[in-house]
């Protein structure tokens, strides 16, 4: 196998005394898209400065093409196209001074797919950087990345304050350049229907480490979600095949990871068990971040009062 | 040729496009001869990664139900399976003795099978399929 595009490695960071990266461990492999996922505050933007080296870890170590994140050259970050959270533009250029800015600082630069983008985008030449919304913005930040024809695209939640429309102009641009260039990318995101069509991989960060590092047909073969119900005197299930199971009106929502046939068998002895299917993205999203604390095993009494009804 | 995909099917995405264009194809949908999407076209139709697309091909040129002509496409063929006589045998008991093992265990009784294969049977094209056997 190739060496991996990016490499983290037990990364440590502390902000004062909080730790919001207590030992992140991931790699994406050339070609591979890589959705990091995580709640608000989970550290998937700290790991994503950390990675470009605009930050340092206080423990572990990454790498972008086998190289240090700290020790990135220019030539090397050449090869990253990097769509950040804020969308840094400089204020005093128009739509056209920022593409020739970057045609000007990126060899590769494709000009015609930057002009085709920014007309599909609804985005001319002429407009003030200072005028555009949030959304133009983000845009215009993911054309100039993608133009710029990347090695590996970096991109911090890139459809955040984008429109429906926009998502999907931004989907067909990612999808071009990985149709062209099968360049990697690792971004960071909040739309899990976005992300189940177009990731390979799918990182969830939860107190600051991956509780799920795996590929979407990787989630659908091995984790099922059903309802449970015990029979009278069924015992709730436990195993270390058990991701989660939450009460629910009269019976167990049980989430399961790798559940043999016998352990599926087990508990159709024991209860009535329907509608085992594998999870969406948003149900096991919610599965693995929707409780603190350390362990994903754990009963969690969710809607109890709905029992009343 | 219409090809559908569900993102949130429990099914793996290069699997529903493989089946699609099977489908297609048994149908008669689509004809052999007809020129496949190109990668970047059908990625962008159906939003989804080039490389699932690029996989899925990979299984259908496999499977002998996609012919890829140097610089022109992806086509479909009624060239078939390359595997032996044996094999596609051996894979269709499978193919029945999974079917009737899921039917079983969904309570239903043996001519609710026969009833339902005769159904599906009637939705293929098989004469338009070049004889193989």
């Amino acid at each position: 196998m190739s060496s991996p595009v990016v490499t983290f490695d037990g990364v440590q960071r502390w902000f004062g005394k909080q730790p919001v990266l207590r030992g992140l461990s991931l790699s994406v492999q050339p070609g591979q898209v890589y959705a990091l996922l995580g709640r608000n505050g989970a550290g998937k933007s700290t790991a994503l400065r950390i990675l470009l080296g605009f930050l340092q870890p206080h423990a572990g170590r990454s790498s972008v093409f086998g190289i240090e994140s700290q020790q990135l050259g220019p030539a090397d970050r050449g090869r990253i196209g990097w769509v950040g959270e804020e969308h840094r533009l400089y204020p005093t250029m128009t739509v056209g001074g920022a593409v020739a800015f970057e045609a000007g600082t990126r060899p590769g630069f494709r000009r015609a797919f930057a002009d085709r983008a920014l007309q599909r985008c609804g985005l001319r030449t002429g407009q003030w950087i200072t005028r555009l919304s949030r959304g133009q913005r983000a845009q215009l930040c993911v054309v100039l990345a993608v133009a710029g024809n990347p090695d590996l695209l970096v991109c911090d939640d890139p459809a955040l304050g984008l429109d429906v429309v926009m998502r999907r102009e931004l989907l067909d641009a990612l999808i071009d350049l990985l149709a062209d260039t099968g360049c990697a990318v690792l971004f960071s995101s909040h739309f899990l229907t976005d992300v189940e069509r177009i990731a390979d991989r799918v990182g969830i960060l939860h107190d600051g480490a991956l509780v799920v590092d795996a590929t979407l047909d990787d989630v659908k073969r091995r984790v099922l979600r059903c309802l449970w119900t015990p029979r009278p005197g069924g015992a709730p299930p436990t195993g270390s095949h058990l991701l989660r199971s939450a009460v629910r009106r009269g019976g167990h929502e049980l989430t399961l990871l790798d559940a043999s046939p016998e352990q599926l068998a087990e508990l159709r002895a024991t209860g009535e068990l329907v509608a085992a299917a594998p999870p969406t993205l948003e149900e096991l999203f919610l599965d693995v971040t929707g409780t603190s604390g350390p362990g994903l095993l754990r009963e969690v009494e969710a809607e109890a009062v709905g029992g009343a009804r | 040729m219409l090809i559908h995909i569900d993102s949130r099917s429990p099914e793996p995405l290069f699997e529903q496009v493989v089946f699609a264009v099977k489908a297609a194809l048994a149908k008669g949908t689509a004809k052999p001869g007809d020129r496949l999407p190109s990668v970047r076209e059908l990625a962008r139709e159906l939003a989804i990664n080039p490389n699932t697309v690029v996989r899925a091909y990979e299984v259908l040129e496999r499977d002998g139900v996609v012919v890829r002509r140097q610089g022109a496409g992806c086509f479909l063929s009624d060239r078939g399976s390359d595997l032996a006589q044996g094999e596609k045998r051996r894979q269709l008991t499978d193919l029945a003795k999974r079917m009737v093992t899921e039917a079983y265990h969904l309570g239903f009784r043996p001519e609710d099978v026969k009833k339902a294969v005769a159904e599906a049977l009637d939705d293929v094209q098989f004469e338009t399929k070049r004889r193989q056997s």
